[in-house]
């Protein structure tokens, strides 16, 4: 059966990582594009088959047992696979929209002399995140979880030669690795509540367990904060707008459709495990509320398009952990996959306009591109539209089923949240507007070289869009007469769900937001096309709000003034004070005792005589003295 | 079989007298030698029964009137320890070849002689032969680091010496002390097992020997002879001292300290674990800011090696089990590690943080293998160092969840300082010095593609190193439970 093949999904990525690493500077590149590229719509096939025949099965839960990885007592850890509903489909998220970047990246890469290093990353990458995805206990996972930010790393970093991306990429690594610690020591409790850390013994125990217990919500807050590390919330945010500084294909994949949502993921496949934590669900919906507005804010001001996209990636990922938080697990996860569907878009829309105007990334020099990239712009509108959450293209579906779930959990919760939606509409058409209406704003020389991308980037816009504009039909509510497949479909992992409001309630819900949406885009219409605003340089005065929002609320300062440098202070305080003189002040005080001794004792050798005798008699009698006493 | 340890012990000891006499030939007269051995260690291994017996055992009388024997054998965590030894013996042998040291061939022959020293600590079941051993194995390294090492050498390596020789001092205490409540006065492990001492006797025993093997290792804060030390020697000196001589105090530990002090462990053991966490926490704070990446590295392994220590103290087979096989990798990291900074040093003559960047550009093989590297440092699942900080920290973690959590920043910290070492070596842009630099090649690219496939090999499948201890530990730790509850 197809199903027990699903080890060949991982495995042929990893052989094209191989391969291309090392053929890197041997191999041709229209070969390692050809080699990278194939061997994902390989795995992606496969992954089809294996969603199929899933679907056709009756039982929905299959382990995959590979080897013994790691065992000792009454620890083991075998590598083994996992496939059900959940996993099934995130198996093709990954290869699906990998396979689209891949392609994509064979024009937008090439002309860069790492051009067979870059693929072969990216192959790697694809290896880790479908390890993840599949991981049948919480340590294979945890393998792929940290595998794909080794690959974040090196492709954040991969233009290395520039120092400011070199310390993006390491600052990626650390703030994952404040998350990782998180997650092991969950996984560690995991393994002394349960007595197991695989997922199919853990889970059935956790449905017979009752709400409240005090080592399950550690459990739960220790994983969550795994995800915050890894989904960019806060407070360990600061990477992912950072991490920016990699190539923009990289930015689509890793830090918009697949790893950064490895923490809901993490979340949702642990789902019965959270909703024994009813406290921790109402932390992650804060925190995740939290993120979404703070980076929706930040995002308002910012004038390098690929940050304006980050910020907002930060802010959805906020959503898809508030919808986590009032335990719309399936509202969530349906956000995972439309995200990956626009967000790619968006993310690939602006590498084509970056790759048109020669790396140029700040939209105070872009404007009137509409008529130059028409792919461009009709698929990023679509992308737009997407994540405004205009019915009837897919954001619109996914967000509004979490945003009718915060509704039923806490009204003002929900206020805050689709305030934070009309904040999505506005910065995402002030993109949309100052990128590609008005007049071009860049040199004149400039202007002349702009063109469409390539066939290879502008085909996997196209696909793109499409899953954009249409994405939402596998979870159409049943208030707008679907009846939500990707529920239907992914019940056996996700039992609870959160309810939903009536009907009548939901189309109000739904109207308040896209009245508000189109408010949105038209107060940025406005503003941008109507008085061709465009944002002011960088030394300009700015309003208090506007000075906090520009300046990303300043989190890397305090960040730095408050850890980075204390910590500083505090190692070289060890080893100038406490190691070299304290600790080691020490040990040489033994040496130098023994040294001050001998001197002094020294001086007793002095020749005299009559010293000696007096010494001796004074030796004599006082071991007289000692026998006598002792008697 | 019985000639099997004898040869494994002193193959090495009759290589180094070859190799004195052989002139310019030594380092590859050296090099085959260790290379046998190694084959020797594998085919230990393949006659190995993974259980908890002593095999392999040879016992012969030495000094009859002192009770003192030649008796020596194999169990899992000794055949861990020899396989660690003989596998890097001939990797620090090769990456010596760059060099061109003034009478390599008594360099080369100090190092074999070693080897011997460092198998007979690993193997022997008599006390008074492994007091031998472990001041054989000190000898040599003294020689190695005071006569080719840098310019401090001297001074540095007069304090190396005298604070082990001090530690050693305590431990040769608590051996004749041992040795004296022994009815059959002899030297022999299994006697010593059997002692019965009370609380005091095993109080004053634990930190005699403790102190000794913690000064080996070093745990804070008996560790400031190590950075100065590290610094100081020649690669191949602190290959030795940080890849296989520090295991020593963590063998030590095991087979002399854990069984036949129970009681003193569990009056005392916590204060073990907290100089160990506090040493991990404390080290890597301070390898933060280190300006040379040699001192940089040697204040990363005193961190690793207390989180090591504090495993073994923990006392279950999870933290064991995961000290045995970090005790392979962090020979096998740390060696690497030491490789590369010697590879820079010995092309740009600094090993000055500061005054490097942009070697990447220059050597990717270099960059590459060297990222693997410090991946396998920094734990990255894949790599063999997961394996063992994963198995140590889940037991310690079991032990005391704060300590677990202490111990576990290691993750977070180690990762700062590799990732900004190797930013700052490797990455940014080449510099004027650096921009002379040449990739590595030939000798070099063996040991680093040897040192990078044992990093992953170990990552992905380290089932069988695992197999090959965990009855013994098991059995070990049953051993030292045992004598607690019978004492309780």
């Amino acid at each position: 059966m197809i199903i027990d093949l699903v080890w060949l999904v991982p495995l042929i990525p990893l052989i094209g990582f191989i391969i291309n690493g090392l053929g890197r500077n041997t191999l041709s590149k229209g070969l390692i594009g050809f080699i990278g590229s194939s061997v994902i719509f390989v795995s992606f096939a496969i992954s089809v088959g294996i969603f199929l025949a899933l679907g056709s099965d009756a039982n929905k839960s299959h382990e995959v047992f590979l080897f013994d990885w790691i065992s000792a007592g009454k620890l083991h850890i075998p590598l083994s696979f996992l496939v059900d509903p959940l996993s099934a489909i995130m198996l093709l998220i990954v290869t699906g929209v990998g396979f689209l970047i891949h392609i994509y990246s064979i024009g937008y890469m090439h002309s860069d002399e790492g051009f067979g290093k870059f693929f072969s990353y990216l192959n790697l990458f694809i290896f880790f995140m479908l390890l993840l995805v599949l991981g049948s206990n919480y340590i294979v996972m945890f393998i792929g979880w940290e595998g794909v930010g080794l690959c974040s790393y090196l492709l954040i970093g991969f233009w290395y030669t520039n120092s400011s991306y070199a310390s993006a990429a390491k600052k990626a690594f650390v703030m994952n690795r404040i998350g990782d610690l998180g997650f092991l020591l969950g996984v560690f409790f995991i393994f002394t509540t349960f007595g197991s850390i695989e997922f199919s013994k853990i889970f059935p125990q956790a449905a017979n367990m009752l709400p409240g217990d005090h080592t399950i919500a550690l459990i739960a807050l220790l994983l969550f904060i795994g995800a915050c590390g890894k989904s960019a919330q806060l407070p360990l945010f600061t990477w992912l707008p950072d991490a920016m500084a990699g190539p923009t294909p990289v930015s689509a994949l890793i830090h918009a459709a697949t790893m950064v949502t490895a923490g809901i993921y993490m979340i949702a496949r642990s789902n019965l495990i959270f909703d024994l934590a009813p406290l921790i669900q109402h932390v992650i919906a804060i925190v995740g509320l939290a993120t979404a507005i703070v980076a929706a804010i930040i995002a308002l001001t910012q004038t390098d398009i690929k940050k304006v996209l980050a910020y907002s990636t930060v802010s959805q990922l906020g959503y898809m952990f508030l919808g986590l938080g009032v335990g719309a697990y399936n509202g969530a996860f349906f956000h995972v996959i439309t995200h990956a569907f626009f967000k790619a878009l968006l993310f690939l829309c602006a590498g084509s306009v970056i790759h048109a105007l020669h790396h140029e990334q700040d939209m105070r020099h872009m404007g009137g591109l509409r008529k130059k990239l028409p792919v461009t712009f009709i698929t990023m509108l679509i992308g737009t539209i997407a994540i405004a959450g205009l019915p009837p293209f897919s954001g619109f579906f996914s967000k509004d089923e979490i945003l009718a779930h915060v509704y039923q959990h806490d009204k003002v919760m929900w206020a805050i949240a689709v305030f934070g939606a009309f904040l999505t509409a506005f910065y995402m058409f002030r993109m949309l507007f100052l990128t590609f209406y008005g007049k071009y704003r860049g040199t004149h020389h400039s202007e002349e070289k702009i063109h469409e991308s390539p066939k290879s980037m502008t085909i996997p816009l196209i696909v793109l869009a499409v899953l954009s504009a249409f994405g939402g039909i596998i979870g159409v509510p049943e208030a707008l007469g679907g009846n939500h497949w990707l529920s239907h479909w992914l019940s056996p992992v996700i039992k609870h769900t959160g309810e939903s409001p009536d009907h009548a309630t939901e189309y109000a819900l739904m109207a308040v937001s896209v009245v508000g949406v189109l408010i949105s885009i038209a107060v940025a219409y406005g503003k941008y096309i109507k008085q061709s605003h465009v944002p002011a340089p960088d030394e300009a005065k700015r309003s208090v709000l506007a000075n906090l929002s520009y300046n990303k609320f300043y989190f890397d300062e305090i960040y730095d003034a408050l850890i980075r440098k204390p910590l500083d202070a505090i190692s070289v305080f060890f080893y100038k004070i406490v190691d070299n003189k304290i600790v080691d002040g020490i040990v040489n005080s033994f040496g130098w005792g023994t040294t001050e001794a001998s001197k002094g004792l020294r001086l007793m050798q002095s020749g005299n005589v009559g010293f000696y005798i007096f010494m001796m008699v004074v030796g004599i009698i006082s071991l007289l003295l000692y026998t006598y006493l002792s008697l | 079989m019985e000639q099997l340890l004898l040869l494994l012990i002193f193959l090495p000891l009759l290589g180094a007298l070859v190799t004195a006499f052989s002139g310019n030939a030594a380092k590859h007269v050296a090099l085959v030698s260790a290379i046998v051995s190694l084959a020797l260690a594998l085919v230990m291994v393949c006659n190995f029964t993974p259980d908890a017996s002593t095999q392999f055992m040879v016992n012969y009388p030495w000094i009859h009137d002192l009770g003192i024997n030649f008796h020596a054998g194999v169990d899992g965590i000794s055949m861990i320890t020899i396989l660690l030894t003989n596998v890097l013996v001939p990797l620090i042998i090769l990456a010596s070849y760059q060099h061109n040291y003034k009478s390599s061939n008594a360099f080369f022959a100090l190092i074999l002689f070693m080897q011997t020293g460092l198998l007979i600590v690993f193997t022997s079941l008599d006390a008074f032969l492994f007091y031998i051993g472990w001041e054989a194995a000190l000898i040599p390294i003294y020689f190695i680091c005071a006569v080719w090492g840098g310019k401090d050498r001297i001074k540095v390596n007069m304090k190396f010496f005298v604070y082990t020789i001090a530690g050693s001092l305590f431990m040769l205490l608590g051996l004749i002390y041992l040795y004296l409540q022994n009815p059959a006065h002899n030297f022999d492990i299994q006697a010593f097992y059997n002692l019965n001492l009370d609380s005091v006797q095993q109080g004053w025993i634990f930190w005699a020997f403790f102190i000794a093997f913690a000064i080996k290792m070093p745990v804070f804060p008996f560790h400031t002879w190590q950075p100065n030390t590290y610094t100081e020697a020649p690669a191949a000196g602190t290959m030795l001292l940080a890849g296989i001589m520090l295991k020593m105090g963590i063998y030590g530990v095991i087979r002399w300290l854990l069984p036949i002090v129970p009681t003193g462990v569990q009056d005392w053991g916590h204060v073990a674990i907290i100089l160990s966490v506090i040493g991990i926490v404390y080290a890597s704070l301070i390898a933060f800011t280190q300006k040379d990446a040699k001192r940089l590295v040697a204040y990363s392994s005193i961190a690793h090696v207390g989180l090591i220590s504090a495993g073994i103290f923990a006392l279950n087979t999870q933290g064991m089990q995961g000290a045995m096989i970090q005790m392979l990798s962090h020979g096998i990291n740390v060696v690497g590690l030491f490789f590369v900074l010697d590879i820079i040093s010995s092309r740009l003559k600094t090993n000055r943080i500061s005054e490097l960047g942009g070697i990447a550009k220059q050597a990717p093989i270099l960059a590459i293998t060297a990222l693997i590297i410090v991946l396998g440092t920094v734990a990255l699942p894949g790599t063999n160092g997961f394996i063992g900080e994963f198995l140590l920290l889940i037991g310690v973690y079991q032990y005391n969840i704060w300590v677990a959590v202490f111990a576990g920043l290691t993750i977070i910290f180690g990762a700062v300082y590799m990732f900004r070492m190797y930013q700052n070596i490797m990455l940014g842009k080449t510099n004027d010095l650096t921009i002379t630099f040449t990739d590595v090649k030939g000798s070099e690219k063996a040991v680093l593609y040897t040192i990078c496939a044992l990093i992953i090999v170990l990552g992905v499948y380290p089932k069988p190193v695992l197999q090959l201890s965990e009855a013994s530990v098991q059995h070990l730790i049953e051993q030292v439970t045992q004598k607690l509850t019978s004492v309780n």
